[in-house]
């Protein structure tokens, strides 16, 4: 009986959803605002990246207010992690020849391309959470290859705090220059050079150290739980 | 072009068909994970690589690595 009834409401929003997604114009544009970012975004930004340009220059603000929400969490998690792990030491099996080899001439690698992708955040696709979340994922790497490593914490909270330092004092620096709050007052530059774009380099590098250092972190403290 | 992704897409169903019926749960991870990637390769195909990368990065490594993570100290196998 249950079952049938959750089958026919299954249906009626399946139904419902496709009727509706239906009547959508795919590949028109509803607003024009789009058009906006999209004519103009590398004339007043000159992020030839129109998603950057939007992300970190139009709505700076909600960037930033992402980056307290993964702050908030990473930190959470370390709290409540941290608070019945201390002295334990852990019996860890090593990893086989291969992985080990294979993970330690990897990571350097994956740590480069990282930078790469937020450092040109503003020229190519991706980004300082792209970049942050790559350089991670190097980190979970070295953490399956290379067992008995383990980040510095101080070493990463400190990059940490750097980062979002950078964020915000760059915002600041905006007010101060006579606008508003993370504002692009430095010269815009060419477009397609890696020195452009204003500030917008600089805060993807600030979003790019401070994401991979949480998201290492949150690896690090959920493995020494483990 | 059309029927390869249509193909990625099945392919995608079945993942997350999978995930949820499959009783051993690392199984279901990897079934997960790898309905985060064909996502991310149509993300690509849609002309969206910003998105693509994120999604690949973080809905491919590191939540299966989590995931794994939790699963080695709870239970591996659902009743």
């Amino acid at each position: 009986m249950r079952r049938t009834v959750a089958i026919l409401l299954l249906i009626i929003v399946a139904v419902g959803i496709s009727l509706s997604l239906a009547k959508i114009p795919f590949g028109t544009p509803k607003t024009k605002v789009g058009r906006h970012y999209i004519d103009e975004g590398i004339k007043e930004t000159g992020a030839v990246n129109i998603v950057t340009s939007v992300v970190v220059n139009y709505r700076g603000f909600d960037t930033l207010g992402e980056v307290t929400v993964l702050f908030i969490a990473a930190m959470g998690l370390g709290a409540v992690l941290r608070a019945h792990a201390e002295g334990e030491t852990r019996k860890t099996q090593p990893a086989s020849l291969v992985l080990y080899t294979g993970c330690r001439l990897l990571f350097p690698l994956i740590l480069v391309f990282g930078t790469y992708i937020f450092i040109h955040g503003h020229l190519t696709p991706g980004g300082g959470f792209q970049g942050g979340a790559i350089i991670a994922s190097g980190f979970l790497l070295i953490y399956l290859g290379c067992r008995e490593r383990r980040i510095n914490q101080a070493a990463s909270n400190l990059v940490e705090s750097l980062g979002g330092l950078v964020f915000v004092i760059i915002g600041l620096l905006g007010l101060v220059s006579g606008s508003y709050f993370l504002s692009n007052f430095l010269p815009k530059g060419t477009a397609n050079m890696l020195l452009s774009a204003g500030v917008i380099p600089i805060i993807y590098i600030a979003i790019g150290f401070k994401v991979g250092s949480e998201l290492a972190g949150i690896i690090d403290n959920l493995i020494e739980e483990s | 072009m059309i029927f390869g992704i249509s193909l990625l897409v099945v392919l995608m169903l079945v993942g997350a068909i999978a995930a949820s019926i499959f009783r051993d749960l690392i199984s279901a991870v990897i079934a997960a994970a790898l309905v985060s990637l064909i996502a991310s390769i149509l993300f690509y195909f849609l002309q969206a690589p910003d998105v693509a990368m994120a999604e690949a990065a973080i809905g491919a490594a590191l939540t299966a690595a989590i995931f794994i993570i939790a699963i080695r100290r709870a239970k591996r196998y659902e009743e």
